[in-house]
């Protein structure tokens, strides 16, 4: 039955077991994103205290100050406090930072992140691409100027996280008629983007895979040659998109583009 | 099926080659080069932006300026013309891929930095002018524009390194030899960012 010049199950694997694993390797390794940021801090929350300033009543009445904007506006507000800026300007540590945590909904980019550098005496404000026109940078230069930075001088660090988000949140909801579109734009925005081009291209794939498997019978019908594979997918980027989030506070893909002002104290 | 040098494979081992194949070439596929092409493309339009942005605020701070500081005539004058040169500057069709025409924009977006620089130092000496609400208000616009210029810059120089990388190696110099033979590799910045950051002045 088997014909002279194949081999049998066992040590074709056998045979082919280094070549794949190498296979194997490499391609994993090609998913890996090169890295030469600062390292993030994780998103634990919408108050993101390393820097510990704030006490756990404060960070729980502030999240929930967070929250409510969120609802009522879609706009992501996060405060984070940093032990140390690890080299960087705040202003690049910033808009990084932003991006990596995708604060804001992809379409609407309406993310804030009110950042608090104590050991380089920094603060700044960064504000995604979509809430630029609303909180310009003379805003939150005042806003640092006025709510913030007079009580850091003192040395309060609460007090003056507290006043900059109320004064941020009074800024984001000011305008009735802007904080209506943006919160209807929300949900439409929740909508995922379907990738139907390459769920079709899996999906014949998978069942060509299949069907091959239930037909094989071991019968040679291929002339020796392997079949090139002209792929027409649309690039990588379906595989790297992350899974939502399972009941924690993530980031809804929003992105930051330099936007806000900094202060020292 | 799916034959391997001469060896048949198993249904389960030919499943494996075949989703690692699918892997490796998803990212690498037919539509690389033009997806990145517009994303180099997008990113440079943001570049501009940003260029333009700076420009429209100095005529602004110009008048600001003057109402302190009539007699700084020499380094106002400076700041109106480089800002014109700036902004008249030829920005053709193929400015991305054409050497000369990229590093003429950018030498006269440099010497619109240089201009501004000067110009903030001259207002160091005017404490009526640096407590002035208006000015201030402009200062921190300023500062903001040239952040966003700074990041997309960076951004635009990310997307460049990519798109050039794409045509440089294989698969993709395949794919634009097939398919693409218009592609060319698109400029890069090369003045350094620091000479095109406008000095930060602190009060």
């Amino acid at each position: 039955m088997a014909s002279m010049a194949s081999c049998n199950m066992a040590s074709c694997n056998r045979a082919l077991r280094i070549p794949l694993l190498a296979l194997v390797v490499a391609s994993g390794l090609a998913l890996l994103p090169a890295s030469a940021e600062p390292t993030f801090p994780a998103l634990t929350g919408r108050v993101v205290d390393d820097a510990g300033l704030l006490s756990p009543e404060d960070r729980q009445a502030l999240s929930a100050e967070l929250e409510a904007l969120e609802a009522k506006s879609s706009d992501q507000l996060v405060v984070v406090t940093l032990p140390s800026l690890q080299d960087y300007a705040i202003e690049d540590f910033g808009y990084q930072l932003g991006r990596h945590w995708g604060l804001g909904t992809a379409k609407l980019d309406n993310g804030v992140l009110l950042i608090v550098a104590p050991n380089e005496r920094k603060v700044r404000i960064e504000v995604g691409y979509g809430l630029e026109p609303i909180l310009t940078d003379a805003l939150t230069r005042i806003i640092i100027e006025n709510a913030i930075l007079p009580r850091f001088r003192e040395g309060n660090f609460p007090g003056g996280i507290k006043d900059g988000v109320r004064d941020i949140a009074l800024a984001l909801t000011g305008d009735a008629a802007e904080l209506e579109a943006r919160a209807r734009a929300r949900h439409d925005a929740d909508e995922p983007a379907i990738d139907w081009f390459t769920i079709i291209f899996w999906t014949i794939i998978i069942l060509w895979v299949a069907y091959s498997l239930y037909s094989s019978t071991g019968t040679v019908s291929s002339s020796g040659r392997s079949r090139g594979r002209s792929s027409a997918s649309s690039g990588g980027s379906s595989w790297s998109s992350g899974g939502g989030s399972s009941g924690g506070f993530s980031g809804g893909g929003g992105s930051f583009g330099g936007g806000g002002s900094s202060g020292s104290w | 099926m799916l034959a391997f040098a001469g060896v048949r494979l198993g249904g389960a081992a030919r499943a494996v080659c075949l989703v690692l194949a699918g892997l490796t070439l998803a990212g690498c596929g037919i539509n690389t080069i033009p997806t990145l092409d517009e994303q180099a493309k997008a990113a440079w339009s943001e570049v501009l932006n940003q260029f333009q942005r700076r420009a429209d605020l100095i005529p602004n701070l110009v008048e600001t300026v003057k109402g302190f500081a009539e007699q700084e005539s020499k380094v106002l004058t400076e700041v109106v013309e480089a800002r014109s040169k700036a902004t008249q500057v030829q920005i053709p069709p193929d400015i991305l891929t054409n050497k000369e025409a990229f590093e003429n924009f950018q030498n006269a977006q440099s010497n619109l930095s240089g201009a501004l620089g000067r110009l903030l130092v001259v207002v160091e000496r005017y404490p009526d002018l640096k407590s002035n609400q208006n000015f201030l208000a402009l200062q921190s616009q300023l500062e903001g524009t040239e952040n966003r210029i700074a990041i997309a810059r960076r951004d635009y120089i990310v997307a460049v390194k990519d798109y050039n990388t794409e045509l440089r190696t294989i698969p993709g110099r395949w794919w634009r030899a097939l398919l693409y033979p218009d592609a060319e590799p698109m400029q890069n910045f090369s003045v350094s960012e620091e000479t095109t950051k406008v000095p930060e002045v602190k009060f």
